[in-house]
């Protein structure tokens, strides 16, 4: 009989606030040690938290985004543990009444869409950072990251596979990056996940599960998975019982091993936050949010599609982030007559010209006009395509235009009929066998002449009028 | 003149007779003189104290005088100061400095008051007798031997010493007004969210509130007038209270028109019978000036000690963590590991009755005990809300005793800690309803100060300091002084 896997997912997402959820500190990434904190987010005798509305409104603004239900009012909970990198000894969280309830994200499946539930999505704090590793037998603790504001997304136990769990974290992720909530960056632990994972004979109940933690990347979550369902169908056939516990994703060794029991015993003796007045927001400020919503990323897929004739490949990749759909839209605009041409270009010229650069496309040396320039000298014969690419290179890496540097360089295509002929004549004469077998029927040769000819003129002849010409002069 | 009140000084100040400086000096020899009886004060330096006064000399000889220009003002050791250690009567305080002040103290600096030093309390804030401080137990100037109330004890008999013309407390559960009724003055708990509690260390954050105690009435008007208002820094502080006229309250002469309401659950047996005396002449005293007196019921009474001791120890289980060695404040020697570090430091920082609080607040929030402890608390706490509610919806204002009973002896009941905590069962109420409330005194019983306290609703500060003005115009309750400290000049 067969196994199902049931998965669970709770993703904690770093809400991009310039301030910290409770006091003013910055939230910047990677500054000294201990630099950005403060009284309060060093929980100092008598100090108070007060709430960053910003944070608010990206959380309503994500509620929005997949469908759930905005709490007019939710409340903030002190989740109590001891640890070096929590300052007050607690954490402010929201644990009885969450700002967002319920909610859904689509993934796509081989049997088509496939909808999966969201719980809920509370506000919470970051802790610090402690580091054991160093020179010395000392721990060291940086609390810059103490108070940063937190989303934790919750979704119902609806994946039954390890890929269903990284399509949804994927959506989530383009989602969350769409709506510019967070940077979701999980290399800086801007996008961290833990997963619950059980296994069932199909049709039976729940089984015990496991929290698995510590995967900061969709390679390790996969294997982490696939390893744990592994691992309790193992136990369950030999005969044993799994415990419910955190494990530990350990991605050297590929394995997952229990944390200590001591470190699982926590009663977080959970109250009201007495600190903060129950937060209430207007369905007005949430009107006001969804007026504000951007196009969401399935949204902008599909009118890619169908107004633009895009494959859906090139659509999903133009809908990857908002950069990329809006200079894609900028660059239509600006080159209206072949979207498709545009697509192309941007999918798979400049953004991967870019991706090995390591630029992001807001650092892109080549804005969406000057493609746009570039394709228009595709557009009336002056270069070909392939010229064009070279063109682009150019342009990467100097500030000129396409159409400066086709005039320094000399590339505008050969367009003179006269100038092709002689060519073609001087090919023809280098290579008198061929000539000999296309005119005795091997017409596949054509191929080896438009090759010759191109390349004698240096790539600049125009393929149409090459190949016309050819044909015309081979015939003898 | 160590007794006269702070808006005596203010006007001796106003006219010239006086400076800043001497009335520091005033108060500074009466607290080198007279400390070591009564270790009111933890925290002094004399230096700083006298640069202040010179400083406000200074400012009113150019500038128009401030409401609090040149005036001594004593804060308890809860309250964050740049200035000096700020250790809430500690050990796991001992070497702390804050680097900010607490908003209150930054509204005194900034009506120009002088800071005196900071006074002793229990630990933090954890007692009704003033015997858990960490610094000693501080002494009731009527009788050495007793104990002048808690937690604010060293700010109730500075006050009542004359060691300082006014001071400020804090209330959580009575704080303020049981030591302010054991020591014969007056002290003031505001509506919760009147002030703002940044920089007051936390004790219980759904109740805890700063307050005047002084001389008179209208000290503690001025004070409180200069320490309220909104601060965007404290989410729990109020936005657009309801204004009160804070010194033209306090010239009321009389009662007329004036609903009391009178508690039966407040005059109950086990009461001392001369403070129950004392506190029904006071009453007498208020039907003379025009008030009448209704007796009310506030049926849920009984509960809220109970109540209380499940919900201050929850939060402060919690605002307590904070004290773990890591940052700051006391830290063992040599620990073993992160545990033996947290729970030695903690062992050796926290006296008893700071633990027995801390363990008994983490039981009632823990797994499986939350409902039947600190959710039933909370709604216990909402039937005493709405008992006030319904209790002004026929009276205007309440008068009860402070406290059951004149201050003890020291030691008389340390170690029995549920007696101990039956002090405070006249003032709980106040606070876990929000409301404000003010102790004065109304006579003697056993030779030792009673307290007579005003409950008014929610942001009604203006309806207390108007009776409790009219009553002290119409008695000298304010006049009598410690005959031990009343000698000298």
């Amino acid at each position: 009989m067969s196994w199902e896997t049931v998965i669970g997912l709770e993703v904690h997402c770093q809400i991009n606030t310039k301030t910290k959820a409770f006091c003013g500190c910055s939230t910047e990434f990677g500054a000294e040690p201990n630099t950005q904190t403060c009284p309060v987010c060093l929980g100092m005798p008598g100090q108070l938290p007060v709430l960053n509305m910003v944070a608010v409104d990206k959380s309503i603004l994500t509620g929005l985004a997949i469908g759930a239900k905005i709490n007019l009012e939710s409340k903030f909970d002190r989740k109590n543990y001891f640890y070096p990198d929590l300052p007050k000894g607690y954490q402010i969280s929201q644990f009885a009444v969450p700002i967002v309830e319920g909610g859904h994200i689509d993934i796509p499946t081989k049997d088509g869409e496939k909808r999966l539930g969201v719980t809920r999505i509370h506000m919470e704090e970051d802790a610090g950072k402690s580091m054991h590793e160093g020179l010395d037998a000392v721990s060291h603790i940086d609390l810059n990251r103490s108070g940063v504001p937190l989303m934790e997304i919750v979704s119902e136990p609806d994946m039954r596979s390890a890929d269903e769990a990284i399509a949804y974290l994927k959506q989530l992720h383009q989602l969350i990056r769409f709506l510019e909530v967070s940077g979701a960056d999980m290399e800086k632990g801007q996008f961290r996940c833990d997963a619950n994972v059980s296994v069932r004979r199909p049709g039976e109940p729940f089984g015990t599960r496991t929290e698995l933690k510590n995967m900061n990347s969709f390679r390790f979550i996969k294997q982490a998975i696939e390893y744990e369902a592994l691992r309790q169908i193992e136990v369950i056939e030999d005969g044993g019982e799994v415990i419910q516990e955190s494990r530990l994703w350990d991605s050297v060794k590929n394995e997952s091993r229990s944390m200590r029991s001591k470190e699982e015993a926590h009663d977080y003796r959970y109250f009201p936050e007495p600190d903060l007045p129950p937060l209430r927001v207007s369905q007005a400020e949430i009107d006001a949010i969804k007026a504000g919503m951007p196009e969401l990323p399935g949204q902008l897929r599909k009118r890619f599609e169908v107004e633009f004739g895009l494959s859906p490949y090139d659509a999903d990749v133009l809908s990857q982030t908002r950069l990329i759909a809006g200079w894609y839209e900028s660059l239509v605009a600006a080159h209206p007559a072949d979207p498709k041409r545009c697509a192309n270009w941007l999918a798979n010229e400049l953004l991967g010209r870019l991706k090995e650069a390591n630029l992001d496309i807001a650092d892109s040396p080549v804005s969406a006009i000057s493609l746009a320039g570039l394709l228009d000298r595709i557009a009336d014969n002056t270069i070909s395509g392939k010229i064009a690419k070279d063109v682009l290179d150019f342009m990467m890496s100097s500030s000129k235009d396409a159409d400066a540097i086709i005039e320094e360089k000399g590339l505008k295509q050969v367009s003179d009929s006269g100038a092709i002929d002689t060519i073609i004549k001087e090919v023809m004469d280098a290579n008198p066998d061929q000539v000999a077998g296309y005119r005795g029927g091997k017409d596949k040769l054509m191929g080896f002449f438009v090759g010759q000819v191109m390349k004698a003129s240096k790539g600049q002849a125009n393929p149409g009028m090459v190949n016309q010409r050819l044909k015309e002069l081979l015939k003898g | 003149m160590p007794f006269s009140s702070l808006s005596e000084i203010r006007s001796r100040l106003d006219a010239g007779e006086t400076t800043a400086v001497e009335v520091a000096q005033l108060y500074l020899d009466r607290i080198a003189a007279h400390n070591d009886a009564l270790n009111a004060f933890v925290h002094i330096d004399n230096a700083h104290v006298l640069a202040q006064a010179e400083a406000s000399d200074k400012y009113r000889s150019e500038h128009d005088a401030r409401p609090l220009e040149g005036l001594p003002i004593a804060v308890k050791d809860i309250f964050c100061t740049q200035d000096g250690p700020t250790r809430c009567c500690s050990k796991i305080l001992k070497d702390f400095h804050a680097p900010y002040d607490a908003q209150v103290i930054t509204h005194l600096k900034e009506a120009g008051a002088v800071l005196v030093g900071k006074t002793n309390m229990d630990e933090f804030a954890m007692g009704s007798s003033n015997e858990t401080s960490a610094f000693g137990p501080c002494r009731n100037p009527w009788d050495t031997d007793t104990i002048p109330g808690g937690s604010s004890g060293g700010s109730a008999a500075a006050v009542a010493a004359a060691l300082t013309p006014a001071a400020l407390g804090t209330d959580t559960g009575g704080s303020i007004r049981q030591p302010a009724s054991l020591t014969g003055i007056t002290g003031l708990k505001p509506t919760y969210g009147r002030v703002s509690r940044r920089g007051i260390i936390a004790f219980a954050s759904s109740l805890d509130q700063a307050g005047p105690m002084t001389r008179t009435v209208k000290d503690t008007a001025m004070i409180t007038a200069a320490i309220s208002g909104h601060d965007s820094g404290d989410a729990t502080s109020v936005d657009n209270a309801p204004a009160v006229d804070w010194l033209g309250a306090c010239d009321a002469t009389d009662m007329k028109g004036l609903k009391i309401g009178r508690p039966k659950e407040y005059f109950i047996e086990g009461m001392d019978s001369e403070v129950r005396a004392s506190v029904e002449t006071a009453l007498e005293k208020c039907k003379e000036l025009g008030a009448e007196i209704v007796d009310i019921s506030l049926p849920h009474t009984k509960y809220a000690v109970a109540a209380y001791y499940v919900i201050a120890p929850s939060e402060a289980s919690a605002n307590l963590s904070r004290y773990d060695s890591v940052r700051f404040g006391h830290r063992c020697d040599n620990p073993e590991d992160l545990l033996d570090m947290y729970t030695r430091s903690r062992d050796e920082g926290f006296g008893s009755e700071v633990k027995r609080r801390i363990l008994t607040g983490a039981f009632a929030l823990s797994s499986g005990y939350y409902d039947a402890y600190y959710l039933k608390a909370q709604q216990v706490r909402t039937l005493i809300q709405q008992d006030f509610i319904r209790a002004f919806e026929t009276v205007d204002i309440i008068a009860t005793p402070t406290s059951p009973v004149t201050a003890f002896k020291l030691g008389e009941k340390t170690d029995d800690p549920l007696t101990m905590y039956l002090s405070d069962i006249y003032t709980i109420a106040v606070n876990l309803a929000g409301l404000p409330g003010l102790s004065q005194p109304c006579g003697f019983a056993n030779d030792m100060p009673v307290g007579l306290q005003w409950i008014a609703p929610a942001w009604r500060e203006d309806s207390i300091l108007s009776a409790a003005s009219a009553y002290e115009a119409a008695t000298d309750w304010t006049t009598r002084v410690p005959a031990q400290f009343g000698g000298e000049s």
